[in-house]
């Protein structure tokens, strides 16, 4: 029974089945937007003030920022040089040290210490470079959080903080 | 196959429900006299075995829920509950903990199987690809599974695995916190892992049936990959099938007993007794053994994005392995050298499993990166080449002509001279 011309008919088997299409689509957005991180976890990743007096040259404390481990990093003499001291051109993902800490703070390096490869949590303190170490895949990051060794693609990254004072940054 | 008898109900009631559901009559045709060939090995028992374990998992993992809480807070605690104060709870969750261990297994050798035999050639193409969806369909379930318990190493198993989308360009973080439900792994991620582990069983039994579907449609292949041609090549599922399915069922299950009641804890990691801390990864950090060789390849590969599509390239060319594969003959007893690539294959597999768990360096990331090479070029070169190259060994004529000599099985007891039934 079909013919060469278009029926009203049809029209209306297309339009039909537009609308249920559209409709079943349009459900999708609510049953796949409920995963998505709710109102109550978007609230609690405000941002974090962290006082600088009690960490000692050398030290590398950790806290805890929307659930990431953020490493503030007190960095000795010794550790900014041999940060600045490197070719840039040469590393995986290029990247002066001067790009990755405030200017006038250069002792004062913050990252999230989140590897860049898988999420584990790399070991300050660790590995050839004396930067960190992650253990789960051997990714290997210097001093200023470069990717130096390993499967990580990336440089560790850097959260959003300022200054408020010399001894107070703001995370977030 | 034709001439079998057809179901008589034996029964009233059965006669009466016969013509309102016949499902008598589905298992009599499917499960008692359906026509399996008669030369069929251990290996072919498998199958049943996979079905069993899902049947513990499934009645286990039911129970176990029955006591477990899916919160951050409560998880671990609830599961050292069920470790110490439930009647029984000990008992149950080892039997699911090394059932997941035990599926896998079993996973593994039905596909070897399939493998070595041919299995997946024409006209068994979508067979095979069912299996290979229910492969996926297990790794992600044991994955979730996997979380629950919510350990040192459920914790960063979800890390690790979830952050493998973080690989995908553009993306992939926004995916990564859309699975999340968060900024990190936390107790959305726990929530929903729930859900899901315990959904996803339900639908391994549907692709189940598919399979067993598309195997009564396509018949089962035999070792001698010769199709079924007369009754003689044949004999009724029942009792012949069933027999043995069961024998090795048993000394399966023996196995399996032997790992629950002897070295319940051999195959799990003693970090996951750590609950979980988000600020800290374990130092030598694996997945579950059955996950380790593709594990393996991911590590092999010093490129994030590379190693993670090798990742899942190494499950997916499973599913084209009916075309890779060229050769019209379909069982490794007539393909000389297939054979012989074949076992260097199941070593490698094996191989790289054993270097899953070893620490990423040195020689082993170069043993790790020769297997790989083997692995995706068995698939992608050998078996399209073997099948243009190879000269097979002629096939027999028929299953039976290769397992019976005038209608008596060969290496039976010679039989009486006088008198002998052909």
């Amino acid at each position: 029974m079909s013919s060469a011309e278009p029926t009203r008919r049809d029209f209306l088997y297309i339009a039909t089945a537009s609308v249920a299409a559209f409709g079943a689509a349009a459900t999708l957005v609510p049953l796949i937007a409920q995963m998505n991180p709710d109102a109550s976890t978007i609230a609690a990743g405000a941002p974090i003030e962290v006082d600088l007096t009690p960490i000692a040259d050398g030290q590398v404390i950790k806290v805890f920022w929307r659930g990431k481990p953020i490493y503030v990093n007190h960095r000795t003499k010794k550790q900014i040089e041999e940060a600045q001291n490197v070719d840039v051109a040469k590393l995986p993902d290029p990247q002066p040290d001067s790009a990755r800490v405030k200017p006038g703070h250069d002792q004062w390096q913050v990252l999230i210490g989140i590897c860049t490869h898988l999420g584990c949590i790399p070991i300050a303190h660790q590995g050839p470079y004396d930067g960190y170490f992650c253990p789960c895949h051997g990714s290997v990051y210097d001093t200023s959080g470069r990717i130096r060794q390993g499967p990580a693609p990336l440089n560790l990254a850097l959260p959003p903080y300022e200054f408020l004072s010399d001894t107070k940054i703001r995370i977030g | 196959m034709s001439g079998h008898p057809t179901y008589q109900p034996q029964s009233a009631f059965m006669r009466w429900m016969e013509r309102r559901l016949p499902i008598g009559g589905l298992i009599y045709s499917s499960f008692v006299v359906y026509p399996t060939p008669r030369n069929l090995n251990y290996w072919w028992t498998f199958g049943g075995i996979l079905a069993f374990m899902l049947g513990v998992q499934i009645v286990t993992g039911v129970v176990l829920a029955m006591h477990y809480t899916p919160q951050v807070d409560f998880a671990f605690d609830s599961v050292e509950r069920i470790m110490r104060d439930v009647n029984y709870g000990w008992l149950l969750r080892y039997l699911h903990a090394t059932g997941a261990s035990m599926f896998f297994l079993a996973a593994y050798i039905h596909m070897f199987r399939g493998m070595y035999y041919g299995s997946y050639k024409d006209p068994r193409e979508v067979l095979w690809i069912l299996g290979v969806i229910l492969l996926l369909l297990m790794i992600i379930t044991g994955f979730m599974g996997y979380v629950l318990p919510w350990g040192q190493m459920s914790f960063w198993a979800a890390t690790v695995i979830t952050n493998l989308f973080s690989a995908i360009p553009l993306v992939g973080e926004p995916i990564v916190t859309w699975l999340w439900g968060g900024y990190a792994v936390g107790n959305p991620t726990l929530n929903r892992f729930y859900s899901l582990h315990y959904l996803l069983p339900f639908v391994i039994v549907g692709v189940v049936v598919l399979h067993i579907w598309a195997l009564h449609v396509a018949g089962q292949n035999n070792p001698t990959g010769v199709e079924p041609k007369s009754e003689e090549d044949t004999v009724a599922f029942t009792p012949y099938a069933t027999i043995k399915d069961s024998f090795l069922l048993a000394v399966f299950c023996i196995l399996f007993a032997w790992f629950v009641f002897y070295i319940p804890n051999f195959l799990l990691a003693p970090d996951n007794y750590i609950p979980a801390n988000p600020a800290v990864t374990p130092t030598h950090i694996v997945p579950e053994w059955y996950y380790l060789p593709f594990y393996a390849i991911l590590r092999a590969i010093p490129n994030k994005l590379f190693g993670v599509m090798a990742l899942g390239a190494s499950i997916l060319i499973l599913a084209f392995l009916p075309w890779l594969d060229t050769s019209k003959v379909r069982s490794a007893r007539y393909r000389p050298l297939y054979r012989q690539f074949f076992w260097v294959f199941v070593i490698v597999c094996v191989g790289l499993g054993w270097l899953g768990g070893k620490p990423p360096e040195g020689n082993y990331v170069l043993i790790a990166r020769i297997f790989t090479v083997y692995y995706f070029a068995f698939f992608l070169v050998i078996l399209p080449v073997l099948g243009k190259v190879e000269r097979t060994k002629p096939l027999p004529n028929s299953i039976s002509e290769s397992v019976l000599r005038e209608g008596k099985p060969i290496g039976a007891q010679a039989p009486p001279p006088a008198g002998a039934k052909a």
